[in-house]
């Protein structure tokens, strides 16, 4: 059933689509940035973006924070909200089911099929910001590497900042030739970068399981999958606005979104653990949670579209 | 093959199916009658596990469903109201599609390639198999869904209108191939609303009126001739006068007489001197039984067999 999924959705023009939209921001951006050769100064806009026209191999972190704030969980929840909703609708969900496709095998080849396409949608973000802003922006240029510390990194939306951030003293300024800096300034070797771009992918892969999860709660109690991914996206909308909300923090450690950002901790040196285990922690709760949920109403629902 | 016993569903305040016991025996070409809104889909989704009933059994193929749908399903073909396909991907592709995600989904693609031609070839789609759904007509995505239902071979056909969108070749070939897959030892179950439909292919009707089933017996019990011969003649006069208070309605030409035997009659009226233009024993019609029994008739309730 997984594999039938996969199928459906890569040949799905939709799933394409929604791919290279993605792609085309960072670089319409980048376009902008080599032409003017403006960015954000440090501390302001989209996190490393300040960066880039130093460091060229920086863009692919520059881009993945320019799509996540909307591109990515808007194109999450369409999809995971189509999942059973859009079969419903189009009729198909009972011709599966009469296969017989078991609901709960439905309902984990769907979350498979979100997965992948999450997957697919950030590393093509990944190499095509990698070959942007190789061939765009340039190669890092050595004299300017050392400069500010925490470059790019908008501080209050961190929240609890790693160590690192700025505490450390800027001695990169020698980095070696071909190294990137890190946001601590501390210079990171090409595998380094590697490493950390690949654990920011998985994060930031994980991340928008929760709001999948919740997209494919809202897909198995609704027919519309309109209703369900606006009704995700909606429950992020809240997320955020009480993520910022200072009356909120109780409950603000419990918030899908307020992790969301901590994978720029990758790019520290050493890496900041704390938020991105926490980051990792709350998606794991949230994809139980509304997965279990989600099969509870879906397994025991009368089919009648 | 399929048996229920006082199956009951509620769906809130609103009861539509009311206590029916189905029984339809293998090698039975059955037609389920009745109205829209009679209950007719919601009897048949019960049946394949689709929606859950709130009292009563269901047994099918010896197994009860839908705790046993995970062997039972496969061996039925399905069509639930309207066929459903993915509509940017071929008539072949769709089949393909449908016949993966069942169990056996790892069957050879070769093993797959073959069924697959086989459907179509059977449901005289061979020559479009390769264009996407969206260009079908109605009747081509009708004859594409009886396709879906035949891959795997079943025992078992439940056709929820099946001659919906068809023209009247299309239901002349669908008559021919379910009375030819009939032959070859597959029980059809089929519901309609058309008495024609029914009349022409089925060799026992249920007849279901507000989710009651007031009617079940084989046609040809219920067409038995009824002890009345139905006579043309141009000497309507001198035969009324011949057989007089045993003609019960007169119509112009056409004379009602209560009397056994066709052939003695006509022999007698030929002996008399008196010209006949057509003689046969009187049949009820389909549609004669079926109003008999619904709308106001609800008081004849069958008991079952």
């Amino acid at each position: 059933m997984i594999k039938v999924e996969l199928v459906k959705l890569l040949r799905r023009p939709r799933t394409w689509i929604s791919v290279v939209l993605t792609c085309a921001l960072p670089l319409i951006v980048a376009v902008f940035i080599t032409v003017t050769h403006l960015v954000p100064p440090p501390g302001q806009g989209s996190a490393f973006l300040s960066a880039v026209l130093q460091d060229g191999a920086l863009y692919p972190a520059a881009a993945l924070a320019l799509v996540l704030p909307v591109f990515l969980p808007v194109a999450v929840a369409v999809v995971a909200g189509d999942s059973i909703a859009g079969e419903a609708t189009e009729g198909t969900l009972r011709y599966l089911l009469v296969r017989p496709v078991g609901r709960t095998r439905l309902l984990v080849a769907k979350l498979v099929s979100v997965t992948v396409y999450v997957l697919l949608v950030v590393l093509a973000v990944t190499f095509t910001a990698y070959a942007t802003g190789v061939f765009l922006l340039g190669p890092s240029e050595a004299a300017a590497v050392g400069q500010a510390p925490g470059a790019g990194l908008p501080g209050g939306a961190v929240g609890g900042s790693g160590p690192g951030l700025g505490g450390q003293a800027p001695t990169a300024g020698q980095a070696a030739g071909g190294a990137v800096t890190s946001l601590s300034g501390a210079p990171l070797s090409l595998l380094q970068l590697t490493e950390r771009t690949a654990g920011a992918i998985a994060f930031i892969t994980v991340s928008m399981l929760g709001v999948a999860a919740i997209a494919l709660f809202l897909s198995t109690i609704t027919d519309s999958a309109l209703g369900s991914a606006l009704g995700s996206l909606a429950a992020l909308v809240a997320s955020e606005v009480l993520v910022t909300l200072n009356a909120a923090t109780v409950v603000q450690p419990y918030l899908p979104t307020r992790y969301w950002l901590a994978w720029i901790d990758f790019f520290r040196q050493p890496v900041f653990w704390r938020d991105i285990q926490r980051g990792f922690g709350i998606q794991a709760l949230y994809v139980i949670v509304f997965l279990a949920a989600a099969w509870a109403n879906f397994s025991t629902k009368d089919i009648t579209a | 093959m399929i048996t229920t016993r006082a199956l009951v569903k509620r769906y809130g305040p609103v009861t539509a199916v009311r206590s029916v016991d189905l029984d339809v025996r293998e090698g039975d070409r059955y037609g389920l009658l009745g109205p829209n809104g009679s209950g007719k889909t919601t009897l048949v989704r019960m049946l394949l596990g689709l929606v859950y009933a709130t009292s009563g059994e269901i047994e099918v193929l010896g197994l009860r469903m839908p705790r046993h749908a995970r062997e039972v399903l496969p061996q039925i073909g399905a069509l639930i109201e309207e066929p459903a396909a993915y509509p940017h991907l071929s008539g072949r592709t769709n089949l393909t599609l449908f016949d993966a995600a069942g169990p056996g989904g790892g069957t050879a693609r070769r093993t797959r390639r073959q069924r697959v031609d086989e459907a179509l070839e059977q449901v005289g789609l061979a020559g479009v198999g390769r264009r996407p759904v969206k260009a079908y007509s109605l009747g081509m995505r009708q004859r594409l869904g009886l396709a879906a239902a035949l891959i795997r071979r079943p025992r078992l056909l439940i056709l929820d209108e099946p001659g919906n969108g068809l023209d009247p070749r299309g239901i002349r070939d669908l008559r021919e191939l379910l009375a030819g897959l009939n032959e070859a030892g597959v029980t059809v179950f089929l519901s309609s609303h058309l008495l024609a439909e029914v009349e022409q292919l089925c060799t026992r009707v249920g007849v279901l009126d507000e989710g009651r089933l007031v009617l079940q017996d084989d046609l040809a019990a219920l067409r038995a001739p009824t002890g009345r011969i139905v006579l043309d003649t141009p000497d309507a006069d001198q035969v009324a006068a011949l057989l007089d208070g045993q003609v019960e309605h007169r119509d112009g030409q056409q004379l009602l007489v209560r009397y056994s035997d066709a052939a003695a009659l006509n022999t007698r009226l030929v002996g008399a001197g008196l010209r006949v233009s057509s003689i046969g024993a009187q049949q009820r019609t389909l549609e004669e039984i079926v109003l008999s029994v619904t709308g106001t008739g609800s008081d004849h309730i069958a008991g079952t067999p």
